[in-house]
């Protein structure tokens, strides 16, 4: 007696035989066909023909044959539109039903009939289902308004369901509260701008109450709702959270992180001294580590959003390190995942479990595993100093297994260890070369290459190893022949005399026999750095190399926050942006975590500050790319082509606009940072990736207090035909710009100008295109506002602030460099915690610091901080020590490179006292610049 | 006549544009694919416009990739859709959503699809939806509401959709009754949702079950790198009228994470640690807990392990002993243990001391049914293993499973102090049992 009989078919005309028992007489038999029919549907067969004959069934007083009837009619009334309209009837009338249940029903599945026609009907009953008497009525009439506007929106908002729908969040049922909630959020997704859900304190406090009473659903759309508000203050908002934290216990994990995302949002508004504060970080570490004994699939999404929510506060979970320990049959989905976490979590203090835990990982079955275990130990000997040995010596043990696949990965991270420790490690190399032989993929051979060039001075037979991997030159992979090259160009740069042949060899390779244009050119461009400048070819090849991240993967700051705003979304398990999972143009509104109470500005003001360059008309000057084309055929192409075409290029010297030439040379050289192995691009890992949100950068606003140097001739109208370039550079209000004027001293009219950047220390690039609308006649001045974003590529350049650009216009290309003061790329959100920087100061080495006079200042320390402050300068602590004022300060950069300071202010003493310290030394000296700018003037 | 491009109007550029944000604008959950495990989709739900089953071919490529059934990623991109399943009882559940909506809400939802079939089924099989088809529909219909979530209460459900027994299935087909319920559940809109009214028994009775689970990682050389506690308090509670009940702790400062149902009031615990509530009828989790690997927690059992293979040698050891540790006098029962040998192992020659031992040497999986263990004569499983001829020495080192159970004993320490009841005027019967189990209970080698 079960329903499979349902699925058993006789052999001919099994619609036909359902058709006659749909129009049985018998009630029982009628029921029985409407199953068959339902249990065909179920399986994907087409029983649409049927369509009139169950229809007819629908007229009866059998809840359980109505249902059926519904369910069928659901499925196919979207592809016979006419017969659907023969069921309206009844919905209508079962929309008067006495029964509640029967009303409810009705509305609900006229609101899933999804055909144009039907919709008329349904407005009447729905008007009176959203205003009846029983809240199961009214809670599934509001869910039945979101399916209306689905179908047409028009419709929904000429009648005014908008607003009934709006007044049923006041309703004193919490179901249908929370319903009401997910409605209205559901239509508001469609329409980013209306004021749907205008969330105030009264609707606030309503929201909240009902959380308490509605279901585990309702409460997930209440608190996502709750998500969007903008607390006035930071009392508000601890009164929000002390109202959400009780969800963090409920048994629903999506509960749970709803409210966590709820708290982590809000939590930023609360003063950091507050007890409160404290005691919610305390609360958000129990529920985040509970999910982890969930099911798989529920671990790996509580996963993801840990991931986010330990990069935005590693302090709520850095004592759980041990929950992330991975177990032998976690899904290799979670151990991934849990991995990732461990890596992030890890410090100085839980090291050495962390590397007992690798190493067990590194004997694993699972090859994918392996690998990322290896590559963790790699990352945690760049991220924590003191590891690094220890790590090391850990690859070795595992390079000693000779186990192909590890042996491998070991050596691509052993490179990226001698790149953020150069010259500490080298002893090991011995041990790498003896595995030579046993590299067969790419990245490992690469990254051995890479090893014996930049150590070739130390390894007596580079040359022969060298060579060795130069006969089976053609089968190697690109990544493989570039690294080839470069290496043996530096072997030859430092031992010119053993390794000429050497270098012949390969550049005939290169340039000759490979039909690779990357490596032709790169090839060629050795060859004439190295016949025409040796000097300069030492100068090129063996660069100092840029700093290496020391987080890897880390989520750049605005998508961070956003993403933080998205907890529990498919945009943090994908740790993309959420305009990125909306199909078609609908925008979507950037959340923003708010500003923490006593920065003095409020979400408006800071609003305005970052409508400024997205407001730029569209573009009317040639896009990026078309100038990029237009510079390369000027450039390749002059008029009057005497000379070989690759000439020009060569006199242009370090400036680059080949798009491919010189700095992609630099970058094969530099080996890669961890995260991308031995690949061409040089971009710390840090920098902000192009996401289309670069107008976010400056979220908090600022004063415009910063200093802004007058402008100074760049360009003299001597050395460019007549144009004459001034300018200077400013932040304001977190955005970079480049100020420009420009003068036609020629007799012609000047047009069409665009402008390029080179490559450059902190990824500077024009963030939009030349806005000179119309045509410069002679003896004309323009002043133009150049809004830049720091996406661009990175080089490192000396000086380190100096900026190389390339301005075209109808007559010519010129050239001109330029320095910008390093406070342009001080970030607004560089105010490091005190405890951060306690920590931060002692961990950076001693031999970092930098000491500077500066001198002639008559401020006192507090309009000195102001002025500091101004430019982002910021100042955490302050302190008095017999009549010495010492003020600690920090500034970050956009690259996420920390700088902290010491100044101190002796009162009488116009001389000031400065230490800086940071990883990175060599800024040191331009961050000293930036504060005797910013204090002298 | 040359055929020039004819104008679109702006009008219906418009229309064009409307309608792509008309089928974006569909959230939740828009359909539910049921696959075996053979990989055949035997039921189809869609609450909105129907999606075609090819969608499901982004889940047939996943799985093909995946090494193990269950290492499919729970969250799959496909071009339109996002693809979110659940593995249980060998059935895929996998939900297809169009736009952004929260995966733990989906995932959480599918759960509650499983749970309910196990319920109304007895077991949540292939075989079991297919004969309940018409239910299972009806169940899925009540559950979801263009895409919301709108019953999944079980007690709720059961007065909706009356649960198929054998006998009700005769009698409807006699009578001609059905089984879908007339009236509106009585819980649907009350300030306790969970619980029905009218309940009525003969024999009123309370039973809480506390079930802890432990989740050990113990390293070889016998200590424990980690180990955490998962609790539940199951309750089979059968009460008549509305019971309001309190249940007291000796030590309830254990209880310092804890997820409740929502019928415990979360005030009472926050203020006085006490779980005070009205409670739904029938089953139900009253709460689940965990002891972190931060509090010290007992381990029960202990290995002795020697899995060694010799370089050059074609034959390898085995040497396994158990043991009780921490287990405060009570008896460990229904030990299992199981271990992934090597892939170089051909097959393992050993000799239990007591139980079965079978090895698979295909899957290399060795499982040993030791059963309980007695102190005075410690179980063992020694002999050899026989590797390929000329192979090399594996390099994995197996990982050993236990488990276990152990009647009478919350290893945590938590122990019931009293259960009283309010509101009603009868005398219950009360009962409180304890069990510990293993979790993930793993020792490397």
């Amino acid at each position: 007696m079960t329903d499979s009989k349902y699925f058993t078919t006789t052999k001919k005309g099994e619609i036909f035989e359902l058709k006659a028992e749909l129009n049985s007489d018998k009630k029982e038999k009628k029921k029985e066909a409407v199953k068959k029919v339902i249990a065909s549907m179920t399986v994907g067969k087409d029983v649409s023909a049927l369509f009139p004959d169950v229809v007819n069934c629908m007229q009866t007083d059998n809840l359980e044959l109505k249902k059926l009837v519904y369910l069928y009619l659901m499925n196919y009334a979207k592809s016979q539109p006419d017969m659907a309209i023969m069921a309206v009837n009844t919905f209508v009338k079962d929309c008067e039903d006495p029964n509640p249940l029967i009303r409810a029903l009705a509305v609900r599945t006229m609101g899933c009939i999804r055909v144009d026609k039907i919709t008329e009907y349904l407005c009447e009953p729905l008007r009176k289902c959203l205003k009846d008497e029983d809240p199961y009525v009214r809670k599934t009439a509001a869910v039945c308004v979101a399916k209306l506007h689905d179908i047409n929106a028009q419709l929904v908002e000429d009648q005014g369901f908008l607003d009934t729908l709006k007044d049923l969040i006041s309703d004193s049922n919490p179901m249908v509260v929370a319903n009401a909630v997910a409605a209205l959020s559901e239509i508001a997704e469609s329409h980013p701008n209306s004021n749907l859900l205008d969330l105030n304190p009264q609707t606030i406090n309503k929201l909240l109450t009902a959380l308490n009473e509605c279901t585990e659903w309702g409460q997930i759309f209440i608190l996502d709702c709750l998500a969007n508000y903008m607390p006035r203050d930071d009392r508000e908002s601890q009164s929000i959270c002390e109202r959400v934290t009780p969800r963090l216990s409920h048994a629903n994990s999506a509960v749970v992180l709803s409210a966590v995302k709820v708290l982590m949002k809000f939590m930023e508004m609360l003063p950091k001294d507050l007890d409160y504060y404290g005691t919610l970080l305390k609360k958000l570490a129990p529920p985040l580590v509970t999910l982890l004994s969930a099911e798989p699939e529920l671990q790996y999404v509580a996963l993801r959003n840990i991931n986010l929510i330990v990069q935005k506060r590693p302090e709520i979970l850095k004592h759980e390190m041990k929950v992330f320990f991975v177990k032998y049959n976690d899904p290799i989905y979670v151990k991934l995942e849990k991995l990732d976490i461990m890596i992030r979590l890890a410090s100085q203090a839980n090291i050495a479990q962390v590397l007992a835990e690798l190493k067990e990982y590194a004997t694993e079955v699972d090859v994918d595993f392996v690998r990322k275990a290896v590559r963790a130990i790699g990352r945690c000997a760049i991220k924590v100093e003191q590891s690094a040995e220890r790590c090391v010596s850990t690859l070795l043990d595992l390079i000693q297994t000779k186990v192909n696949y590890v042996v491998q990965e070991a050596i691509v991270v052993i490179k990226d260890i001698f790149r953020k420790y150069p010259n500490k490690y080298e002893s090991v190399i011995a041990t790498l070369c003896e595995n030579l032989d046993s590299l067969d993929e790419p990245e490992a051979r690469a990254a051995m290459i890479w090893i014996v060039g930049e150590y070739a001075e130390r390894i007596d037979n580079a040359d022969e190893l060298l060579e060795s991997f130069l006969e089976g030159f053609h089968d190697e992979s690109t990544q493989v022949q570039l690294q080839l090259l470069t290496a043996i160009v530096k072997l030859f740069l430092k031992k010119p005399t053993e390794t000429q042949e050497l270098v012949q060899q390969v550049l005939s390779l290169a340039t000759q026999d490979s039909d690779n244009p990357d490596l032709r050119d790169r090839g060629y461009i050795y060859w004439r750095l190295l016949s025409t400048d040796p000097v300069a070819a030492k100068e090129v090849v063996l660069a100092e190399k840029p700093l290496i991240s020391e987080e890897t993967d880390l989520i750049e700051p605005t998508l961070l926050e956003e993403l933080i705003c998205h907890i529990g979304t498919l945009a943090s398990v994908y740790h993309k942006p959420p305009s990125a999972f909306v199909e078609g143009s609908r925008g979507v509104q950037h959340k923003r975590i708010p500003a923490r109470a006593g920065s003095g500005e409020s979400a408006e003001s800071s609003d305005v500050g970052q409508s400024g360059p997205s407001e730029a008309p569209p573009a009317v000057i040639p896009s990026q790319g078309d100038l990029l084309g237009d510079l390369l055929n000027l450039d390749l192409a002059p008029p009057t082509a005497t000379v070989p075409s690759v000439q020009p290029s060569m006199q242009m010297g370090a400036m680059d606009l080949l798009g491919g030439g010189l700095d992609s040379l630099l970058g094969g050289d530099i080996g890669g940072s961890p995260s991308m192995g031995a690949g061409l691009g040089v971009a710390p890992a840090a920098m902000p990736t192009a996401l289309g949100i670069a107008p976010a950068v400056g979220g908090v606003g600022m004063p415009t207090g910063s200093y802004v140097a007058p402008k100074t001739v760049w360009l003299p109208a001597m050395k460019a035909k007549g144009l004459e370039i001034s300018g200077t550079f400013a932040r304001r209000g977190g955005i970079i710009q480049m100020d420009l004027t420009l003068t036609n001293k020629a007799m012609s009219v000047m047009t069409d100008f665009a402008i390029q950047f080179n490559r450059n220390s902190f990824g500077l690039a024009p963030a939009g295109p030349l806005q000179v609308l119309t045509p410069l006649s002679p003896n004309q001045t323009i002043d133009v506002s150049l809004p830049l974003s720091t996406s661009g590529p990175v080089m490192k350049m000396e000086p380190l602030n100096n900026l190389q650009v390339a301005v075209k216009n109808n007559i010519d290309v010129f050239y001109f460099s330029c320095q910008y003061p390093l406070s342009l790329i001080f970030v607004e959100d560089g105010k490091m915690e005190r405890q951060v920087f306690l920590a931060t100061w002692k961990d950076i080495p001693n031999d970092n610091e930098a000491q500077f006079q500066i001198k002639d200042i008559h401020l006192n320390s507090d309009a000195a901080s102001n002025k500091l402050q101004g430019s982002n300068i910021f100042t955490i602590a302050k302190r008095t020590v017999e009549g010495q004022d010492m003020l600690y300060q920090s500034v970050k950069l956009t690259n996420g490179i920390w700088v902290l300071a010491e100044m101190r202010i002796q009162t009488g003493n116009p001389n000031y006292t400065l230490s800086i310290k940071c990883r990175a030394p060599e800024v040191c000296q331009f961050v000293f610049l930036c504060y005797e700018l910013v204090l002298k003037n | 006549m040359p055929n020039h491009p004819v104008p679109v109007p702006s009008s219906v550029l418009a229309a064009l544009k409307n309608k792509t944000i008309h089928l974006s604008a569909a959230k939740m959950i828009h359909s539910l694919f049921l696959v075996n495990a053979s990989g055949d989709i035997f039921l189809e739900k869609h609450w909105k416009s129907v999606v075609s089953r090819s969608v499901c071919d982004y889940f047939f490529e996943a799985l093909e990739r995946a090494t193990e059934p269950e290492n499919v990623p729970p969250v799959i991109p496909t071009p339109h859709h996002y693809l979110i399943n659940v593995l249980r009882h060998r059935i895929y559940f996998v939900a297809v959503i169009q736009s952004e909506v929260p995966p733990l809400f989906v995932i959480e939802f599918l759960h509650r699809v499983v749970d309910t079939f196990q319920d109304y089924f007895g077991v949540c099989t292939e075989a079991a939806i297919k004969d309940n088809v018409v239910v299972v529909y009806e169940l899925l219909e009540e559950m979801l509401d263009n895409g919301f979530p709108l019953a999944t209460e079980s007690n709720i459900l059961k007065e909706l959709i009356k649960p198929p027994t054998i006998l009700r299935t005769v009698v409807n087909t006699i009578t001609g009754s059905t089984n879908v319920g007339e009236q509106l559940p009585t819980g649907q809109l009350s300030v306790v949702p969970w619980r029905r009214t009218g309940v009525k028994y003969t024999n009123n009775e309370a039973y809480f079950d506390v079930i802890e689970e432990i989740d050990a990682i113990i390293d070889k050389s016998g200590s424990t790198i980690t180990a955490e506690i998962q609790g539940v308090i199951d309750a089979c509670v059968k009460l008549t009228g509305m019971p309001d009940l309190t249940l007291s702790f000796m030590n309830p400062r254990l209880l310092d994470d804890v997820s409740f149902h929502p019928c415990v009031r979360f005030k009472r615990w926050e203020a006085e640690r006490i779980l005070s509530f009205i409670p739904p009828d029938g089953n139900f989790r009253l709460l689940s807990y965990h002891v972190s690997s931060q509090n010290l927690v007992a381990i029960p059992v202990y290995v002795k392990h020697n899995i060694s293979f010799r370089e050059g040698s074609s034959q390898g050891r085995f040497e396994l002993t158990l043991g009780p540790k921490q287990t405060m006098g009570k008896a460990v029962e229904s030990v299992l243990v199981s271990s992934q040998l090597p892939r170089g192992v051909l097959n393992a020659n050993l000799n239990p001391s007591q139980g079965t031992y079978t090895f698979d040497p295909v899957t290399k999986l060795l499982s040993w049914d030791v059963g309980k263990i007695n102190p005075q004569k410690l179980p063992s499983l020694k002999g050899s293993m026989s590797l390929q001829a000329g192979a090399s020495k594996p390099d994995e080192n197996p990982t050993i499973n236990i488990q276990f159970k152990i009647q009478q004993l919350a290893i945590s320490g938590l122990k019931v102090n009293r259960l009283d009841m309010y509101g009603e005027k009868y005398k219950p019967f009360k009962g409180i049992k304890y069990m510990t189990k293993a979790g993930k209970f793993q020792v490397r080698t």
